[in-house]
């Protein structure tokens, strides 16, 4: 196989890229061997990738990290004060239904609100804080856009985790992706306590893909 | 399990307070992708910040198989164009050439080369030429070329990306490279790299 310089010139990125046809590169190799101006175009490319591939080439505005890192902090403390305001507002009330009504009660709590929908899964490992929509009259909550949501103009949004507090069940159709078909007894209502459970679950899930 | 999986394990858990240290090593990436698309430093700290967040609000659903500084860029690229889809600066950067997916760009340059060796980018001048160049190339090259060779995303990543297929980023990578390597070919005459030990009369590509 032979190649002229305009060939050389278009497969270059791909041979650097190194996906290229063996025949191909040998060919283009022979070239750049007897081809001057091909060698030069190579090296220079080269060049480029290089030089912009280098991290000393990413320059961010002075104070960038420090600005990021406060912003982060403050959202994490955020979602933290919210969960601790909400398991220290579980103690108390789980306290009481022991003592009122004994573990039945106290079991009910702990798989959380009463489902709208009695044949449906409970969802899993939904961030509590991707919103999502429900309608009037209606047992799911949707992502917004879904196609399957009636009702649509009595559309209210609300995160994930008051739309289970709620009792609302996912979407089968565009919540599948947190919708395990084993039987799991607790809606995401995540407090320190059941982290430790939590983790074993998703272990388990994984190695199982 | 490397220290990235540990935290990211930890975090996905609930140890917030560990997030900022699992982004804090490609904050600077993250930053670059969204400016690349914006061109505005104000905008792409903005949409860098908003697309941290959402990494950090979307964290449980990160799966081990993918990289997760792809998965970062990847949101980073996606809150960007959301970005400019939303305030139009499209407008600013003139119509969008739609033709010229075919490259049929030629090198310009034939002069004899030599390396560049990479400790010319610890020159200010150096980088802040290399960033003009790229910033002269239109948006759908610098777009592809930024992804795939500064934030080194594959060609299959950054056609996801973009939204393009990936026979556009060939074609586009294609023609950013030789682009800038003309740029580059020129800046060398201009003097670029000027105070580098080069020996006289060789040219570094």
């Amino acid at each position: 196989m032979v190649v002229d310089c305009e060939q050389v010139w278009h497969e270059i990125s791909t041979y650097l890229e190194g996906d290229i046809d063996p025949a191909l590169r040998s060919a283009m190799e022979e070239h750049f061997r007897t081809c001057k101006q091909c060698a030069s175009v190579l090296e220079g490319t080269r060049n480029v990738i290089r030089l912009y591939g280098d991290e000393r080439m990413i320059e961010v505005p002075a104070g960038f990290g420090r600005r990021l890192e406060k912003r982060l902090v403050q959202s994490a403390r955020v979602t933290t004060s919210r969960w601790s305001s909400l398991s220290a507002w579980l103690v108390p009330v789980a306290a009481l239904a022991l003592f009122a009504g004994g573990l039945h009660v106290a079991n009910s709590l702990t798989v959380g609100p009463e489902l709208k929908s009695e044949h449906a899964q409970p969802g899993r490992g939904i961030p509590p804080d991707m919103l999502v929509v429900v309608t009037a009259d209606a047992k799911v909550f949707h992502v917004a856009g879904c196609g399957v949501i009636h009702n649509k103009e009595t559309e209210r949004t609300l995160t994930a985790k008051e739309a289970m507090q709620q009792g609302y069940v996912p979407c089968l159709r565009c919540m599948r992706e947190y919708l395990h078909t084993a039987a799991v007894g607790h809606i995401a209502l995540e407090s320190e306590a059941d982290v430790g459970v939590d983790a074993d679950e998703e272990d388990l899930h994984n190695s199982g893909r | 399990m490397t220290r990235e999986q540990d935290l990211i394990a930890r975090v996905q858990h609930g140890q917030n307070e560990l997030f900022y240290e699992l982004v804090q090593p490609y904050e600077r990436r993250v930053f670059a992708a969204a400016l690349a698309i914006l061109r505005n430093e104000n905008d792409a700290e903005d949409v860098a910040q908003e697309a941290m967040l959402k990494a950090f609000a979307n964290i449980r659903q990160f799966r081990a198989e993918a990289r997760f500084s792809t998965w970062l860029i990847q949101i980073t690229v996606n809150e960007a164009l959301m970005r400019r889809r939303r305030e139009r600066t499209v407008v600013m950067e003139g119509i969008d050439d739609r033709r010229d997916e075919e490259s049929d760009y030629a090198p310009r340059d034939f002069a004899d080369w030599r390396e560049i060796p990479s400790e010319a980018l610890e020159r200010k001048e150096v980088r802040q030429k290399l960033g003009e160049a790229l910033a002269t190339l239109d948006r759908k090259y610098r777009e592809v070329f930024v992804l795939r060779d500064m934030e080194q995303l594959n060609i299959q990543e950054t056609a996801k990306a973009l939204g393009i297929s990936v026979a556009s980023v060939k074609t586009r990578l294609l023609r950013a490279r030789l682009m800038l390597r003309d740029l580059l070919a020129a800046g060398w005459q201009q003097g670029w790299f000027s105070r580098l030990p080069f020996q006289k009369g060789s040219k570094p590509w």
